[in-house]
């Protein structure tokens, strides 16, 4: 490579860089350098692991963590189920005007800010909300019905947040399917749910697996819906997070409980990639 | 009334709203039968095929598998299997697992689905191709592995629907003889369809010539290109000089046509009056150098060579023939003394009038 070609190169490369440094390496080198100082007396730090260790010797933490890394599992599961059928009808039987209509359709609620999609759920589920009212007008309850700070409510709220980002990759994998595939699998002999066993589902595995990692990512690191619907009941690990950085004002703690957050988080969907055979290459190809 | 047909078509109608895409199609294929369907882009073949294989539902009439009525039947219960245009391999399996696919979906167990699938593969020429992807494969491997895939479950039919179509030419020639081997060795009925006549005349048994959604003619190879019975069929199916005119005397199959530059043609066919379309194949038009060659022939003509078309033993030559509007096109045998023609030289042409068939336009 010549000078000037080098220049260029580098030129270009730029912007990219500058990105990902100032808004993605920068922050996390910051935290990660915070996470490690302790505190040994009121305002006295040293370099050490304590707060990496207070993880795993305080049960609240690490269960708490756990408790959220399966409810954000549950809620990609719940989401991919929910989003499957509505992806399959977007890319494969509407057309034209009315599969434009219909991916609209699922981006309007962002629209309005997550804060007030949450509120809204709220209105819906309190204890005077709508639900509870039309439960008692039917008889199907005699006193006001509290459906709000419950983990149900919790898993509704991010499955809903969540729906859009696991509708669109998959409807975007589903669609470049043949559908004399689709339809020699059945001529051979194979019933609905072969087909869906064996081409459908395979052949959207790239997309399923960009979708659930896309979700299972916002979920456990949502803020808003946990506290909002799940109330103290909520239980998010980026509530422990908060605390130690709001509350306690004990950063390097928060510091370190954030990168615990990004490591555990990318080993699970490490882990969900080996277990489904996926690689990380075809699966960044397809979202 | 048992027929001991495999595939019995009766009526059968297909309309998409207004449009006909198949209408009053009625046709039988016999057990062990290559049947083709032969007709231009766009005329209903493949909806027809569709409706056989259980993907479009006819608006009328009736289609019957050994004598069993299929209406209502959905297309994983129909003893018949189809090789798509778009070949339509699963990418997400290997080839054995292509193949063993049916199999396993009629509950056959995993390890004697394997070994099937095995054993059809060397059958079809892919010994030890088990293990390979599919997009791994060539245009004619990837065909094979397609036909395998229906072969494998025995099916009363199998419906190929243009399969040759993706290749090219070379290896389209080659297929069709296998294609043809194949079936006869596994004695197994096909109804093919293409667009492509030379494909239909090489393989078939019997063809259907289709245009507009209905078939014109049903015979074997030969019938359709020696006594095509409508005009559609006589310029399709095969290679003819065509011109337009007038009956102007006609009886007992004997039909002479006056063309608008006042030259007669004498022919063979049912027009009495009225404007007439008139065909004579390049290979039924005898040239000699000089009149008395043809003096047997009811056509005679001298022309000027206008072009020389070689392509070995399919060479032919283009005459401008005073009277005639476009130049006839002659089979120029390279085996005669004529084979070294050039273009410019005057010659004599000629076709008896049984050569030439007539049609009411
Ligand atoms: N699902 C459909 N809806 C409307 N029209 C169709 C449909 N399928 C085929 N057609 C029409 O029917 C006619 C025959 O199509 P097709 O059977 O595919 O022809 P071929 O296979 O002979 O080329 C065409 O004019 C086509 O546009
Ligand atoms: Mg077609």
């Amino acid at each position: 490579m010549t000078t000037a070609q080098r220049l260029t190169l580098f030129l270009m490369m730029a912007p990219a860089i500058l990105w990902l440094g100032v808004l993605i390496v920068l922050p996390h080198v910051e935290i990660l350098i915070l996470s490690f100082s302790e505190r040994v007396a009121p305002r006295v730090y040293q370099f050490g692991f304590g707060n990496y260790l207070e993880f795993f010797t305080e049960p609240l933490y690490w269960r708490t963590f756990a408790r959220t890394a399966i409810m954000s599992i549950l809620v990609t599961a719940i989401t991919l189920v929910l989003a499957f059928p509505i992806a399959l009808y977007i890319a494969r039987v509407a057309q034209g005007r009315v599969k434009a209509m219909l991916l609209l359709l699922c981006l309007l609620p962002f629209w309005v800010s997550e804060l007030v999609r949450t509120l809204g759920w709220m209105m819906l589920l309190r204890e005077t909300g709508i639900i509870s009212y039309m439960l008692r007008m039917t008889g199907l309850a005699d006193q006001p019905v509290e459906l709000l700070y419950n983990d149900g409510a919790v898993i509704l709220g991010l499955v809903y947040g969540g729906l859009l980002f696991m509708i669109v990759p998959l409807a975007n994998a589903l669609e470049s399917l043949d559908p004399s595939v689709v339809e020699a699998g059945y001529d051979l002999g194979g019933s609905r749910w072969t087909v869906l066993r064996r081409i459908v589902v395979p052949h959207a595995m790239p997309g399923i697996v960009a979708g659930s990692i896309i979700v299972f990512m916002l979920t456990v690191g949502n803020f808003a819906t946990p506290v909002l619907l799940g109330g103290k009941n909520g239980l998010w690990f980026t509530e422990q997070i908060y605390a130690q950085f709001i509350t306690r004002f004990n950063w390097p703690q928060g510091a370190a409980f954030g990168m615990l957050l990004l490591l555990l988080s990318s080993a699970i969907v490490w882990a969900g990639l080996r277990l489904t055979r996926q690689g990380l290459g075809t699966t960044l190809r397809q979202a | 009334m048992a027929s001991s047909n495999d595939l019995d078509i009766v009526r059968v109608t297909k309309q998409f709203g207004a449009h006909f895409a198949v209408n009053d199609v009625t046709f039988s294929v016999a057990p062990g039968e290559f049947f083709s369907i032969l007709g231009p882009s766009g005329c209903g073949k493949t909806t027809l095929m569709r409706m056989i294989a259980g993907f479009e539902n006819p608006t009328s009439g009736d289609i019957r598998i050994r004598d069993k009525s299929m209406i209502g039947v959905p297309a994983n219960r129909r003893p018949v299997n189809m090789v798509f245009q778009s070949l339509a391999l699963f990418p997400m399996m290997s080839v054995g697992e292509n193949v063993a696919y049916g199999m396993t979906c009629r509950g056959v167990g995993r390890a004697e689905a394997d070994e099937r699938a095995t054993r059809m593969l060397e059958r079809v020429g892919l010994k030890g191709f088990g293990d390979r992807q599919v997009t791994a494969l060539s245009g004619g491997q990837r065909q094979r592995v397609a036909i395998a895939r229906c072969l494998v479950l025995e099916p009363t039919l199998v419906l190929l629907d243009e399969p040759l179509g993706a290749l090219d030419l070379k290896l389209r020639e080659h297929m069709k003889i296998e294609l043809k081997q194949l079936q006869g060795t596994f004695n197994t009925t096909f109804a093919y369809i293409t667009h492509d006549q030379s494909e239909a005349l090489v393989m078939s048994d019997r063809i259907a010539v289709m245009n507009q959604g209905r078939f014109e003619q049903v015979g074997n190879p030969r019938e359709l290109y020696h006594n095509p019975g409508t005009p559609f069929v006589a310029s399709f199916v095969g290679e003819t000089n065509r011109w337009q005119g007038a009956v102007s005397a006609g009886s007992n199959g004997a039909v002479t046509v006056r063309l608008p530059s006042g030259v007669s043609l004498h022919g063979q066919g049912q027009a009495v009056a009225g404007d007439a379309l008139c065909f004579a194949r390049p290979e039924a038009i005898a040239l000699a150098s000089d009149a008395a060659g043809l003096s047997a022939l009811s056509n005679r003509f001298e022309g000027r060579v206008s072009a020389v078309l070689f392509d070995g033993a399919n060479s032919s030559l283009l005459i401008d023939t005073p009277g005639f509007g476009q130049p006839v096109r002659a089979v120029l045998p390279q085996a005669g003394a004529l084979a070294g023609i050039n273009v410019g030289a005057p010659i004599h042409l000629g076709w008896s009038s049984d050569a030439m068939k007539v049609f009411a336009a």
